[in-house]
């Protein structure tokens, strides 16, 4: 007689490994699995009111294998890296860096709902890439640009007050072994992949 | 002469030029000698870190392949920026704490003929290097214009005191060393209650509503204990509540003017140094003013601020448990 299990909803097909994934990719040892639900994180977190999810249920939602939903929650994006829940976290959970290896799993699979956070992410990685340092002109222009068209006419006061004050480099400062940061570069995204 | 070298960060030519002209100044007062390593590169702030990880650590943890090739006696890499510290902290860290994180860098860094061991640079707050190594009794022994008048609300951030890879702070939440610095200056300092509060980092460029409500709800309070200016250890942090305020303004209708300085430009003035040269000016809500009143009696109503400013207690609310030293008069004492 085949047993069938009625215990699991039908609806979705949980990654049961999703878990692990997550862990794989947090910079340091995630300690995801010692949650214990308590909820200081959300609790002691300045933008949990924009968030569609409490870091806690965010977590639950990892352990329970609910990979889309989790990536495509606002949670991490909302996060502001100020590490209250981390430092107050009774568990040690490494809180801040699980919600960038979560950033960095939905913008590898497209599955974020608003492109604002990854775009201005995405345009950054790409000047440090090319020049070695940010460049903050560069960066607000084609940000505000693509995304906050609207933005723009608040924002432009503050452009010129900013560089009156001698505050804005015009060009970008570039470091001399680009190619060095490149190859250093190339390689760390080849085994990230390959991890 | 103490020798320390040191990580300036993308900011400290551009957006926070005043911290980088006030804190060079400062240093050589206090004999701090700041060797700036070579052709550093951006440590990727908070962007990086969430698009790649193995790219992100690597990017950082060249700046410290370059700091050990660098050191010559063991000297501590110093960065003033918050979130550079905190970058170049937690990559070391964790590249201890995960040694397949710290191959996966090192032979990424040897791709470029670099390579670095965890641990082989101590990484250091400016903050904290100048209360440490330097000592308050050094820095009260360099003022000669005593900040004696000037109200200022010391603002920490998050990043500096959190999450604090290398258990460098007491207290994570609530942490005295910046009052103490600016009481050594002379400054009347006030009971900042939010000085580890976030001021929103990147949330202006991705969600202006939340940045926004983050540097209200600071400024707010700083102006609640009518505090003449803010003081902070942060390029993010200043650029947020200077630049920002504006917007903020007319978001919710409010009119604040509320200056935010870096404690390296307020421990120039308290030397005496040149205030322009100290960067003052730079700000976009002007702290000059301000500025002005070191020297002059504190206003009455200033030194009463915490008491007259606090809301009235609803008579229908619950009791509250109340210090001695509020009770009415008239009610008895135990």
């Amino acid at each position: 007689m085949v047993m069938t299990d009625v215990s699991r909803p039908p609806a979705a097909s949980p990654s049961l490994d999703f878990l692990g994934e997550v862990s794989a990719r947090t910079a340091g040892v995630s300690r995801l699995e010692m949650c214990i639900q308590c909820g200081t994180c959300g609790g002691s977190c300045p933008s949990a009111d924009a968030m569609d999810h409490t870091p806690r249920m965010l977590f639950a939602m990892i352990r329970a294998g609910m990979k889309e939903d989790a990536l495509r929650s606002n949670t991490p994006w909302m996060c502001v890296s100020c590490y209250h829940c981390v430092v107050r976290c009774p568990q040690g959970v490494h809180i801040a860096d699980v919600m960038y290896a979560l950033k960095c799993m939905a913008a590898q699979s497209k599955s974020y709902r608003d492109a604002t956070p990854p775009g201005f992410a995405g345009v950054f990685v790409g000047q440090v890439e090319t020049f070695g340092r940010s460049w903050e002109l560069g960066l607000t222009a084609r940000h505000y640009l693509r995304h906050y068209i609207l933005r723009l006419p608040r924002m432009t006061p503050m452009a010129i007050g900013l560089f009156l004050r001698g505050r804005i480099g015009i060009l970008p400062h570039r470091i001399k072994q680009r190619e060095q940061l490149h190859a250093i570069l190339s390689r760390a995204e080849e085994l990230e992949r390959l991890s | 002469m103490s020798r320390y070298l040191y990580y300036p960060g993308c900011s400290m030519d551009g957006s926070g030029r005043a911290y980088g002209e006030s804190l060079t100044a400062v240093c050589e007062k206090l004999g701090l000698t700041l060797a700036e390593i070579d052709d550093w590169n951006c440590c990727g702030a908070t962007e990086y870190v969430g698009v790649s990880l193995s790219p992100a650590y690597s990017l950082i943890a060249r700046n410290l392949a370059i700091a050990s090739k660098a050191k010559t006696d063991g000297e501590p890499l110093v960065a003033a920026c918050s979130a550079c510290y905190l970058n170049l902290a937690k990559a070391d860290s964790y590249m201890k704490e995960r040694p397949q994180l710290g191959e996966r860098v090192n032979v990424a860094l040897n791709a470029g003929g670099l390579h670095y061991d965890p641990g082989a640079v101590e990484i250091r707050h400016l903050l904290e290097v100048i209360m440490n190594d330097v000592g308050l009794d050094q820095v009260r022994a360099n003022v000669v214009k005593p900040l004696a008048g000037l109200r200022v609300a010391p603002y920490l951030g998050c990043m500096l005191p959190r999450p604090d890879p290398d258990h460098r702070w007491k207290n994570h939440e609530r942490p005295d060393d910046l009052d103490r610095l600016l009481e050594a200056l002379g400054a009347d300092v006030v009971d900042f209650p939010l000085k580890t509060e976030c001021c929103g980092g990147h949330m202006t460029q991705i969600a202006p509503k939340v940045g926004l409500e983050l540097i209200k709800r600071l400024v707010d309070e700083a102006e609640h204990h009518l505090a003449d200016m803010m003081v902070t250890v942060c390029p993010m942090c200043q650029i947020n509540i200077d630049a920002y305020q504006g917007e903020m303004n007319a978001e919710f209708h409010t009119k604040h003017k509320m200056p935010i300085v870096f404690f390296t430009q307020l421990m120039g003035v308290a030397f005496g140094l040149d205030q322009k040269k100290m960067g003052i000016g730079r700000e976009l809500t002007d702290a000059r003013p301000a500025l002005k009143k070191i020297g002059k009696e504190l206003q009455a109503v200033a030194v009463e601020a915490g008491a007259a400013h606090r809301p009235r207690p609803d008579k229908r609310a619950l009791p509250m448990p109340r210090m001695d030293d509020e009770a009415p008069a008239g009610e008895a004492r135990q």
